[in-house]
């Protein structure tokens, strides 16, 4: 071809110049150098291969270009390892929001210097010039009433001054000291959530407040995402498919969870499945964006959705155990749940009998070993009860038989075939009353169960199956005496026709769904899924909810299937490299143990929402057992402390590093006994019983990596007042009739508890505004960490793609420095180490959940049962702690991981990965014998590769050691699951090549061999690996005297709590407009996650700009409402001022405010308060479930993040008014 | 026949998720900047509603698009003398508040403000003059229906419906519809255009707007019936969504295809026949025109058509790709994609699968039959009214929807019947005139999709377009391309360089 003559790249000739082509359209006649502008846009430096560290379990692999140094924008990486050619890919996985991170680099909220409120720099510099020594100076501030409240007062509302990042650190490091002299290192806090989003990150600060011995928050059950019904049924934190897995259902049944909105980069996968024939049917009040997708909609009301699952377990209990059997389900009933199992019943009044505890080896006299922790079931073949392999007494015994092969104990039987029901083989029928919970009809239910006679320690009793209970309890018809509906329609529970005028699902529509979900689990062998999600999980009776849902996919045999099976997506994480990162964060490698304080009862306490408690307990028990033995849920928590079911931090009313020297002690033991009796005595109070005394404040609280106060805060407005002592608008008062018994009552109320509250991000939110001290943090864009999540089998890197601009840091650097300031001051303030003393719960996973046998309350404070650490106490621990040294423990991998590290019970050794790491990070430089050869982690890319190199997930040579350890507890052949990957190590430079997979390890339940999907407890399907539960199996029952108490032994339903806008006794505000009252809804919003990437602009401008609320158009027109007028939406608990948005897609009676929405951008005052409006969470309050506190006993045994009260904000309800005059209150 | 290669999208409406990533992720690398704040290349809207711009397919109002008069073709807003009259106050012409006045946020105020009585707080304030604003639209203001009660009556395509559609939540039905420059066969910005200053790549068919060219007139942004071409108020110039042509020119799909996460997106080129563009632009009946714009397209295993290609210029890899092509199959073979409003007669190249929706009734209580083995609503008890559809994609034909609504359904029961190894019933093939295979290929299309199945794009032959071998060496040098005074230049290294090329291997 002829070269062109006009200039090259300019006027290119195959880009010839254009000529008309017709007489109707026109092509240029000009040279096409246009089209350079774009083309140079288009190009770009480098390309950057990094993840998001946001709380979204998204854990995307993103593109992040650079051109001319600048971070310019974000595509996702595309290549992902192949999932195989029958299904769609990963790729691409991210979502808007993600794709707008790039906007918080260089914008106007990017935090680029330290910041310190000006009350509190000026106080701080005043006290520096009165003495040399920084401790003295924070002394001078903190003793100072009228100083502290100076300062505190302040928060929130503007003021920060730059401040020199020494001065900052020297501050932070001087109160720490201050803190744990004067009361104790269990007063400092840190709240730092989803360590699986950035776990270097988390690392950092956890290790360091590890090491000093401050207590960290759990976050995954105070968002109240964590299902507490997941360790009830199977003695597991949560456990999920990857998202691929739901294109292997053949139904999916999606409840409460807004795909497309909230698993944005994971929804495709369900879409693709509709054309493989999966049929989707949709469970949600609104006409939500899932709803879309679906081909069967059930709108049902709002909270009610237990009902509406009680009546579909009636249909597949009727259609699938009664009318026809399906030995797929039988077979899998039988052998992987608890309804084979019995329990004993128990006389209540004349005629009538209750639900008792499980029937164990212990009752019928046998003589086995934990014979009070093995639960029998009656064997087909032999006619006798016999002790079926894999309860958790076999856990915690070196028999071998801790497995679910069909064998027994007590006779040495094999094959044995557990009966399901007594029907028609029984010795008696007898009424069973089972507890009823709404106001629709008596409480008590009687109905004839057959049972079974047997001799208990020479006593004659009756026993039942848990599957003929589960019968009864759901009224299906066996042909029994008593209240068993005749027909669906029946207006009895639990049925299709019950449930009508609860949930206004039309009973044909559940009866369809149920009977389409079992057959196609029958046809199928378990393909059938149930995607639920926070729609049904942030209600206070979210674990009945859960359970009586679950019913379903335990019944038709779909969980530990692919494809089948529960798939709970809501703030659930999978740090897959689990030991590493536990290792690294909780200082695990320099010994422990750490403080870990579940957040719940925490804030419960610390922001006083205790004392606003509404309902008595009496309103939630049981109706067929004695009353409840406290009436005020704060008791309830009380006693989870002290008998060691929950933590319970700060720990006594007197410094917990005083105590041993109090003591006097020669040993460890006279101190352990010292404490015991001093409790005893009454001398010393655990902290929890009274939060209003001074002593017993948290003093300190770091949060990184979080957004407490704009976006978990539950109950706002106490935060603001109490724990922070400034502005903070309520309209509630106590209720005097209900007070505590085991919880002292300051007659005061304190206001400003917290002294220094720490922040370290990279933007100005909702906590920045309120802190003391707000720290530059390095973006996610220029810092090295590592990401994993359930919703793929991917570790995915974090690389910096540029250095952290402006005065900026990495987390891990940020707690590096100020280690290493912290342990210069303490060099004149420690000289000596001491001796901290260390409470812990009961933990589940160790052998200290078999404690309290047969789920009894043993309490100590009756003055007959004595107190004993680990039973009926917490464990008492004794840590020497060398203030001096926290620096160098911090950046040296301490030695103890040569020895021990493992998970979930387990523990192996990591001799030859210690070794590893000492040449791959080289070791630190000091010559004490304690660091001699300590590899280093100096540096956030050698702690990402720590992390990597000593878990089983990451590193093929522990996975084999990992289930060699579960091949020696279980007798079972498991090592052929990682046998393929054995000498795989993920190493840092290999997942940023590509994403890898994880490879399977014990410490999770399911399987990836031969890239496979993950479905949780496939292992225990498939492999007979127990689950960590009382009978080794799923369960419906729980038989802990707790449960019992409350009505929650079996899946039951219990409605929303009733409305608590106003009470009589609350300052209820006098308005003179029209006033509505509907159901608050706080659902996770499409325009942020949590509050990340909702302040952004392209996110603000891709919906309305502000803060705002759905409600219907009947509604709004009730109270005279025009879509995107302002409203202004209160209770008891507090005000918001947003605009309207309304819509069709709503119902009636609900409004939704989209979690989160904070109070910085685009809120203006409140005529009420004369305040800003507050944020989503003004009008929430925390409700603590006692039923969540239960620990000391098998799976109900405390885990962090695993167990305990749930920090649910789905119950309230508020009044909505249109707000005609807006002021913006700049002054 | 004179053969061009043309690049076309298909986005499949039943996969979309609403996220609207596509149109971040485009904004971010192309429009996230001074004039352009408010320009969104792709945007999503959610239907029904009225849109961005608002009510952006009221034609009656807005005389975009072409028109037959007389039986020719002429676009809708008049001929060149009405336009001449008229050039300098342009009544079709959308105003700024009709997109959304662009704002941000006093943000600084949150770090720097002094110490207060009352928190401090960021206040919208607008990027065009720098006041505090009240908001009252945005470019996404209806998104899940929001205000879409009041706002969904004034959707073009509720036409025929408001009888029939309630738009209350017992009858709620939405979609969403992302939407970019459709890169038409017959533009009508381009052929309204005063300066001559939009032109269609002959080789693949973008539609660019010359930046040197554009004289400001502002007649392609009323003459597009999609409002796809939008004002730079900074450069005083025309712009609009380019289809990526620097990454699609290597070989990469669009940004707004390879970051959708929904994967709805699929790249392809069709070959067609451009000497009757004309003759089917003006077909008489407007739901006709469907049909017309599939006749131009041609079949690219026919040797013939092979050939022609050949002759007409199109390159042996790109006739490759056009058999390849995503949208020849799912736009020409399995007629499951429909172009976007043809009766606006330009002849769109971004098309789109309709949605399947959830059964109407089923608030009532009418629920499906029992019958296990009838698993999936029928047609006529979807929720989105077929009639909606109809006058979003085919000119009102609610027939042509129901034969796509059709195939997607009986392809749902025909994989159900194999992913569970049963029989299906195979007189349901039949109806939808498709074999078996077509089925498992339309599945693997729609499920499967993977990447180079969805984006099956040939690379620019940019071999053709100069010397190459000079090229290589002065690549991203401004001095030696565009400035030919810097430098001490003056073009003459190039014609010295290329003169000597030419001695040596001329």
């Amino acid at each position: 071809m002829k070269p062109p003559k006009s200039p090259l790249l300019q006027k290119l000739s195959f880009f010839s110049k254009s000529v008309p082509l017709n007489n109707h359209s026109e092509y240029s006649l000009k040279d096409r150098r246009t089209e350079e502008v774009y083309r140079k846009r288009w190009q770009h430096d480098k390309v950057v291969r990094t993840t998001h560290g946001v709380n979204c379990t998204g854990s995307c692999s993103w593109k992040v270009h650079v051109k001319d140094g600048i971070i310019t924008w974000e595509t996702q990486q595309t290549d992902y390892p192949s999932t195989g050619p029958d299904m769609p890919e990963y790729e691409p996985r991210g979502c808007p929001r993600g794709a707008t991170f790039s906007w918080y680099t260089y914008s106007p909220l990017r935090v680029r210097y330290p910041y310190v409120r000006k009350a509190l720099l000026r106080l701080w510099r005043e006290a520096r010039k009165q003495t040399e020594d920084p401790v003295e100076a924070w002394d001078i501030i903190v003793n100072d009433a009228a100083k502290t409240k100076e300062y505190k007062a302040a928060r929130g509302k503007g003021g920060f001054v730059r401040a020199d990042r020494k001065e900052a650190m020297e501050l932070i490091a001087a109160q720490l000291i201050h803190t744990i002299k004067n009361d104790g290192p269990d007063r400092i806090f840190g709240f730092s959530p989803i360590p699986a989003m950035s776990m270097v990150s988390h690392a950092a600060g956890a290790r360091f407040l590890s090491l000093i011995g401050a207590p960290l928050l759990s976050f995954y059950d105070w968002y109240a995402d964590l299902p507490a019904s997941s360790p009830q049924i199977w003695g597991d934190q949560t456990d999920v498919p990857e998202s691929s897995d739901w294109f292997n259902a053949g139904y999916l049944l999606i409840w409460g969870s807004n795909l497309p909105q909230t698993r944005t980069p994971d929804s495709h996968f369900m879409v693709e499945a509709r054309y493989r024939g999966t049929k989707v049917s949709a469970v949600s009040p609104d006409y939500a964006e899932y709803v879309k997708f679906a081909d069967d909609w059930l709108a049902v009301r709002p909270g009610m959705d237990g009902a509406l699952a009680q009546a579909m377990t009636h249909v597949i209990l009727k259609e699938f155990y009664v009318d026809q059997q399906v030995p797929y389900f039988i077979e899998y009933a039988k052998k992987f749940t608890d309804l084979p199992y019995f329990m004993m019943l128990e006389p209540a009044e004349a005629n009538g009998f209750v639900t008792g505890k499980f029937l164990r080896a212990s009752d019928l006299g046998m003589p086995l070993s934990n014979a009070e922790w093995k639960p029998v079931v009656f064997d087909e073949n032999n006619q006798h009860f016999v002790v079926p392999n894999g309860s958790i007494g076999h856990r915690w015994e070196e028999t071998g038989r801790w497995n679910l092969l069909d064998h027994d104990e007590s006779q040495q039987l094999e094959g044995i075939e557990p009966v399901l029901s007594l029907l028609n083989r029984e010795d008696e029928q007898v009424t069973l009353h089972l507890p009823y919970f709404s106001a629709d009809r008596e409480k008590i239910i009687r109905r004839n169960i057959p049972v079974k006679k047997i001799i208990v320690n020479g006593q004659e009793k009756y026993a039942a199956t848990v599957f003929d209970v589960m019968m009864t309890n759901s009224g299906v018809n066996r042909g029994l005496p008593g209240e068993y509906p005749a027909s669906y329609d029946d207006d009895i529970p639990y049925t299709p026709g019950w449930q009508e005028k609860i949930t206004g699902v039309k009973k044909a529509q559940v009866i369809k769904v149920a009977r389409e979900f079992a057959q196609n689990a029958a046809d199928s062998n378990g393909r059938s899924m149930i995607i639920m999600g926070s729609g049904i999980n942030h209600w206070y009776h979210s674990d009945t909810i859960y359970r009586s849902v679950l019913n379903m996919v335990l019944l038709t045999g779909c969980q530990g299937v692919n494809g089948g099976g529960w798939a709970h997506y809501v703030g659930q994480e999978k740090v897959r490299p689990l030991e590493g990162w536990q290792t690294v964060a909780l200082s695990r490698d320099w010994g422990g143990p750490p403080r870990l304080q579940n957040g719940t009862s925490f804030f419960y306490f610390a922001t006083e929402q205790w004392r606003h408690e509404e309902f008595s307990a009496e309103e939630m028990t049981s109706p067929v057992r004695n009353k409840p033995r406290y009436r005020h849920h704060a008791d309830y928590n009380a006693l989870a402390a002290r008998l060691g079911w929950l933590p319970s931090y700060p720990q006594f009313d007197r410094n917990a590093t005083k105590l041993y020297e109090e003591s006097g002690a020669a040993s460890k033991e006279e101190a352990i006994n010292y404490i015991v009796d001093q409790l005893k005595s009454g001398n010393l109070s655990f902290a929890v019983e009274n939060p209003g005394k001074k002593e017993n404040f948290p003093k300190t609280l770091f949060v990184w990596r979080a957004n407490l106060l704009g976006s978990s805060a539950k109950g706002h407005e106490y935060f603001l007042h109490h724990l922070l002592g400034t502005h903070g608008h309520t309209f509630s008062e106590y209720d005097d009739s209900l007070r505590t018994e085991a919880i002292h009552w300051e007659e005061t109320t304190p206001s400003g508890k917290l002294d220094l509250l720490v922040n370290i991000d990279f933007r100005m939110n909702g906590t920045g505004l309120y802190s003391d001290i707000v720290l530059p943090a390095a973006t996610w864009y220029e810092k090295h960490d590592i990401s994993s999540t359930d919703m793929h089998p991917f570790i995915h890197p974090f690389n910096p793609a540029i250095t952290p601009p402006w005065e900026s840091k990495t987390d891990w650097d940020t707690f590096t420095e100020l280690a290493e300031v912290f342990s210069t001051l303490a060099e004149k303030q420690f000289p000596e180490p001491v001796k901290d003393i260390v409470t812990t719960p009961l933990l589940h996973d160790s052998k200290e959940e078999l404690a309290q046998p047969m789920g009894r309350v043993p309490d100590w404070k009756d003055g007959v049962t004595p107190p004993q650490p680990g039973v009926n106490l917490p464990q008492i621990h004794i840590v020497e702690r060398d203030y001096q040294k926290i620096y160098k423990k911090m950046v040296s991998l301490g030695p103890t991981v040569k020895k021990t590290i493992g998970s979930k019970g387990l523990a192996w050794d990591a001799q030859e990965e210690y070794e590893k790491l000492q040449r791959l990070l080289g070791a630190v430089k000091w010559q004490e014998e304690a660091f001699a050869g300590c590899p280093s982690l100096e540096k956030g890319r050698s702690v990402a590769q720590a992390i990597l190199t000593l878990s089983s997930t990451t590193n093929g040579s522990l996975a084999m050691k990992a289930w060699k350890v579960l091949e020696k507890k279980t007798k079972l052949s498991l090592q052929d699951l990682a046998e393929e990957r054995a000498e795989e190590h993920l190493s840092f430079e290999e997942i940023t090549a590509q994403p890898r997979k994880v490879i399977t390890s014990p410490v999770y339940s399911g399987s990836e061999t031969g890239n496979r999907r993950y479905s949780p407890f496939t292992t225990n399907v498939e492999r007979k690996i127990p689950w960590r539960t009382l009978t080794g199996r799923q369960h419906f029952y729980l038989d802990h005297d707790i449960m019992l108490e409350f009505g929650e032994e079996l899946p039951t339903f219990k409605s929303p709590l009733p409305s608590q806008v106003f009470y009589e006794r609350d300052r209820q505000p006098e308005v003179d407009t029209k006033v509505i009252t509907l159901n608050y809804l706080t659902p996770h919003y499409k325009w942020s996650y949590h509050s990340t990437y909702g302040d952004t602009l392209p996110m603000l401008t891709l919906f309305r700009g502000g803060p705002h609320v759905w409600l219907s158009p009947h509604d709004a027109d009730e109270a005279e409402i025009e879509d995107n007028d302002w409203i202004e939406m209160y209770n008891r608990n507090g005000l918001v001022v947003a605009r309207a948005v309304v819509s069709h897609r709503m119902p009636r009676g609900v409004v939704y405010m989209y979690h989160v929405q904070e109070r910085h951008i685009n809120v203006p005052g409140s005529p009420t308060t004369k305040d800003r409006g507050g944020t989503f969470n003004s009008p929430t309050k925390i409700h603590v479930k006692p039923t969540q506190m239960i620990g000391g006993y098998a799976q109900l045994s405390y885990g962090f993040n695993y167990y305990g009260p749930t920090g649910n904000q789905r119950d309230g309800y508020v009044h909505i008014r249109k707000l005609k005059e807006v002021k913006w209150l700049e002054d | 026949m004179k053969i061009k290669a043309q690049f076309g999208m298909v986005m499949s409406l039943d996969k979309c998720i609403g996220c609207h990533t596509c149109s971040v992720t485009c904004n971010n690398t192309w429009t996230n900047r001074p004039g352009a704040e408010y320009m969104w290349w792709n945007n999503v809207e959610t239907k029904p509603g009225i849109g961005y711009p608002k009510g952006w397919e009221n034609q009656e109002k807005n005389n975009g698009g072409w028109t037959l008069k007389n039986g020719r073709l002429e676009l809708k807003a008049g001929g060149r003398a009405k336009k001449l009259a008229q050039i300098f106050y342009n009544p079709d012409l959308n105003m700024i508040d009709d997109f959304y006045e662009p704002w941000t946020y006093d943000y600084e105020t949150l770090i720097h403000s002094p110490e207060k009585k009352h928190q401090p707080v960021a206040r919208p304030k607008s990027q065009l003059t720098g006041e505090y604003m009240e908001l009252q639209w945005g470019p996404n203001w209806e998104d899940d229906l929001a205000g879409v009660h009041q706002t969904g009556k004034l959707d073009p395509n509720m036409r025929g419906l408001e009888e029939q559609v309630k738009l209350e939540y017992e009858e709620a039905f939405m979609m969403y519809l992302p939407r970019i420059c459709e890169h038409c066969i017959n533009p009508s910005c381009l052929s309204s255009c005063p300066s001559g200053a939009m032109y269609k790549r002959d080789e693949d068919g973008i539609v660019l707007v010359d930046q040197d060219a554009c004289r400001s007139w502002r007649f392609c942004m009323s003459g597009c019936p999609y409002k796809k071409v939008y004002f730079n108020w900074q450069t005083k110039k025309a712009e609009k969504c380019t289809f990526c042509f620097p990454r699609i020119e290597n070989g990469d799909p669009t940004i707004c295809s390879e970051t959708c996460v929904g994967r709805i997106r699929y790249i392809g080129i069709v070959l067609y026949d451009a000497d009757r563009v004309e003759a089917a632009a003006s077909v008489t009946n407007e739901q006709e025109l469907y049909e017309a714009q599939l006749s131009l397209f041609l079949d690219p295993f026919d040797p013939e058509i092979i050939e022609q290609a050949k002759k007409d210029g199109i390159a042996e890899d790109w006739i490759e790709a056009a058999q390849q092509s995503p949208v020849y199959k799912m736009a020409v073979k399995q007629k499951i994609a429909l172009p976007l409003h043809p009766e606006y007669r330009t002849l769109p190249m971004v098309w789109y699968v309709p949605p399947l929706s959830p059964i109407m009734n089923a608030l009532e209580g009418q629920v499906d039959a029992l019958d296990p083995k009838m698993m999936f609503p029928t047609i006529e008890q979807m929720r989105i009214p077929v009639q909606y559809l109809a006058n979003l994609l085919s000119a009102g034909d609610e027939e042509v929807i129901k034969v796509v609504l059709k195939k997607m359904v009986i392809m749902r029961h025909v994989m159900r019947a194999k992913q569970l190894q049963k029989e299906y019933d195979s007189s349901l093939l039949h109806m939808t005139e498709l074999s078996e295979e077509e089925i498992v290929d339309m599945y693997r299309l729609l499920a499967i999709g993977k990447y180079e199945d969805r984006y099956v794009i040939p690379k620019a032959h940019r071999e053709q377009a100069g010397n190459m071998y000079f090229g290589q060496g002065i690549a991203g040098y401004d001095f030696m391309q565009n400035c030919h005074e810097c430098m001490g230049g003056s073009g003459a290294l190039e014609e010295e360089f290329e003169a000597r090329w030419r001695k040596n291997y001329g």
